[in-house]
């Protein structure tokens, strides 16, 4: 149980498209999250869903005075089963000193209106169930559980 | 699944109070638009305030105010309070782990659980209260409102 905190909202926060300047920024807030330096990670991932891709694949960050706060990333995907495709939120991060405070909400809705203009209707995202942190933070942007069951086997 | 009354009525006044910042609200008066035991609900808020989700304000016009911070305040806070949520281990001589079919039917019924578990962690007060505010569940029959007679059942 903690006591009550007043939350502030961080204004001027400005998302928009990753540029290949943010790399290092990105790599940094990364590290600074997980531990983990990933720089050839981060490389792969900016190529494949960086600035300027013509298939419907975003990826934004926020940006304060300068600093990248947080990042969200997302695309587009064909569901299989029936489903029509949908908007795929597959990493989403926040500097721990600056949440609670409207960044990763804002990177959610700017996200959402992307996806509303690729012509979606639905958006999807999956995580460990113990990944408390991430999984309220979805649910608190108004995620419930969907139609889909995950499984998974050991292959022997 | 079902929570037990208790969890119910302690999720009631949590959300009321937490809906009702500005406002001390007596255990009479959330009891009263549940249609629910005053009686219950007083021993219910009396546990929530041991756990210090609840605060209570003497004197005249006292009520309740909600503690704690309900950005933070998991269902699972509140809930673990009254009843054991999630996987509960068998006990070694239970009859159910001697049998292939037993442990079988336990890790169905712990997959059930940890799903349980994990929804009931990741959702918090300040959620349920947008949840409230969205209503996605109009216009659905499943969310239909019962009967006055049944209600009066509870």
């Amino acid at each position: 149980m903690t006591t009550p905190i007043t939350f502030g909202k961080v204004r001027s926060i400005h998302i928009r498209p990753a540029v290949n300047s943010d790399l290092l920024g990105l790599i940094a807030l990364d590290e600074e999250v997980t531990g983990l330096a990933k720089r050839k990670y981060w490389k792969e991932t900016f190529a494949r869903y960086g600035a300027r891709r013509r298939l419907p694949r975003f990826f934004l960050v926020a940006e304060h005075r300068g600093r990248i706060e947080g990042f969200i990333i997302g695309e587009v995907r064909a569901w299989e089963f029936g489903e029509p495709p949908c908007g795929w939120i597959f990493a989403v991060q926040v500097r721990p000193k600056t949440r609670l405070k409207g960044i990763g909400t804002q990177l959610f809705k700017t996200l959402g209106d992307a996806f509303r203009r690729a012509g979606v209707e639905k958006v999807r995202t999956m995580m460990a169930r113990d990944n408390h942190l991430v999984l309220s933070f979805f649910r608190s942007q108004g995620m419930m559980a969907g139609p889909f069951i995950e499984l998974e086997a050991a292959l022997d | 699944m079902k929570l037990q009354k208790a969890s119910s009525f302690a999720l009631y006044a949590v959300l009321e109070l937490a809906g009702n910042p500005a406002n001390q609200l007596s255990g009479t008066e959330i009891a009263d638009k549940y249609g629910i035991s005053a009686h219950h609900l007083a021993k219910v808020l009396r546990d929530l305030g041991r756990a210090g989700i609840v605060e209570a304000a003497r004197g005249v016009g006292g009520g309740y105010r909600l503690a704690a911070n309900a950005k933070r305040l998991t269902l699972l806070d509140v809930i673990q309070i009254f009843e054991p949520i999630g996987p509960q281990g068998a006990a070694e001589d239970d009859p159910e782990l001697a049998t292939d079919a037993g442990c079988a039917l336990r890790m169905v019924l712990d997959e059930l659980d940890d799903h349980a578990l994990a929804t009931f962690r990741s959702i918090t007060i300040s959620t349920m209260l947008k949840l409230m505010a969205r209503r996605p569940w109009a216009g659905s029959p499943r969310y239909a409102k019962p009967s006055r007679k049944a209600a009066s059942r509870r």
